[in-house]
């Protein structure tokens, strides 16, 4: 089977449990070297929706009312996470607390079976992500490519998937290619997007042309020298990728073909 | 009675939830909370009791990925 060639979700515009998206960008907000540059990315970005995530605040603190009017001013729709939770217990817990803080059901499902590789203990995934669909939440499940998974997540009530191109913060892009491809061509009518591993825009642009919705990234954009000018490389290889996606790319060949026609080529003897 | 709030152990004379937040000078600001690890709503710390050796957990918006 011809996976590169399948369908996807070409037609028509990317919709996200009803919501329309026009940039199939979506980043992090972690790791900026201050907030004006990560005000000044994510509007270099195009991104409309953007992760956030909660954290312990100190007695007396301030953090938390500060980091929320800088994104709140930025006019995007917020995807908060759950990330660092190791149980189902806690995810649940911590996204109920998100829905509150943020204002949306919208969560980014994290359950971590790990802390070296950050890989989503699937299993738990599952489990959370069944209670919280029940909840009313729109679960966007960070998982692995693993294809029964994803039909798991999917059976579970989650109508978006995000498998890793390769685990978080190592920028390596897309690690297992062969099954990201094999999620796509078996999914062609569900929102995935690539979340985690992207280190430079090619790789985004890779995932794109492969027909996956979107990509999700943060350590690529804020520890770049320039943040805002990879901001900028991000958005435009995601278009370039999405593009040439649904121009329809060649099927790779085993032997050259040459691309000047053969007859008439002077100095070449039929006989 | 001792509770602990964000891992720390901590002394306090709050009868509820709402008491210890406004102990940790936190009332006037963007927080959730959780109490033993199940989420407890904005309006229902008023009438959440608490108890020695309860787990809180107070949180805030913060950067993520």
């Amino acid at each position: 089977m011809n996976l590169r060639a399948q369908e996807g979700s070409k037609a028509g515009p990317l919709a996200l449990y009803g919501t329309p998206v026009v940039s199939r960008l979506f980043v992090g907000t972690a790791g900026y070297p201050s907030p004006q540059v990560l005000s000044e990315a994510v509007k270099a970005s195009q991104a409309e929706i953007v992760t956030v995530s909660l954290r312990r605040e100190t007695a007396g603190g301030r953090m938390g009312g500060q980091f929320l009017d800088l994104v709140s001013a930025l006019g995007v729709k917020l995807l908060p996470n759950t990330a660092g939770c190791r149980t189902p217990r806690d995810a649940i817990a911590t996204a109920e607390m998100a829905r509150e803080l943020f204002g949306t059901d919208w969560v980014k499902l994290e359950v971590i079976a790990n802390d070296d590789t950050l890989q989503p203990d699937v299993f738990g995934l599952v489990e959370a992500a069944k209670a919280l669909v029940s909840s009313g939440f729109k679960v966007f499940p960070y998982t692995t490519e693993d294809l029964s998974v994803a039909e798991r997540l999917l059976a579970a009530g989650c109508q978006v998937i995000m498998p890793w191109g390769a685990p978080i913060g190592t920028g390596r892009g897309l690690a297992n290619k062969q099954a990201l491809m094999t999620l796509r061509a078996y999914f062609p009518g569900v929102p995935l997007v690539v979340d985690a591993g992207i280190g430079a825009p090619s790789h985004a642009a890779e995932a794109m042309e492969l027909g996956y919705d979107a990509v999700l990234l943060n350590t690529a954009i804020a520890k770049a020298t320039d943040p805002v000018g990879m901001a900028r490389a991000f958005s435009i290889a995601v278009k370039a990728g999405r593009i040439g996606y649904e121009a329809g790319l060649m099927n790779p060949r085993d032997m050259a073909v040459p691309s000047t026609p053969v007859a008439g080529t002077p100095f070449f003897d039929i006989e | 009675m001792m509770v602990t709030v964000n891992g720390k152990r901590v002394e306090t004379s709050a009868q509820s939830l709402e008491e210890l937040i406004a102990e940790q000078a936190l009332s006037d600001q963007r927080i959730a909370t959780a109490l033993n690890g199940q989420f407890v709503a904005a309006d229902a710390r008023v009438g959440t009791r608490l108890k020695d050796g309860d787990k809180v957990e107070i949180v805030s918006p913060r950067q993520g990925g």
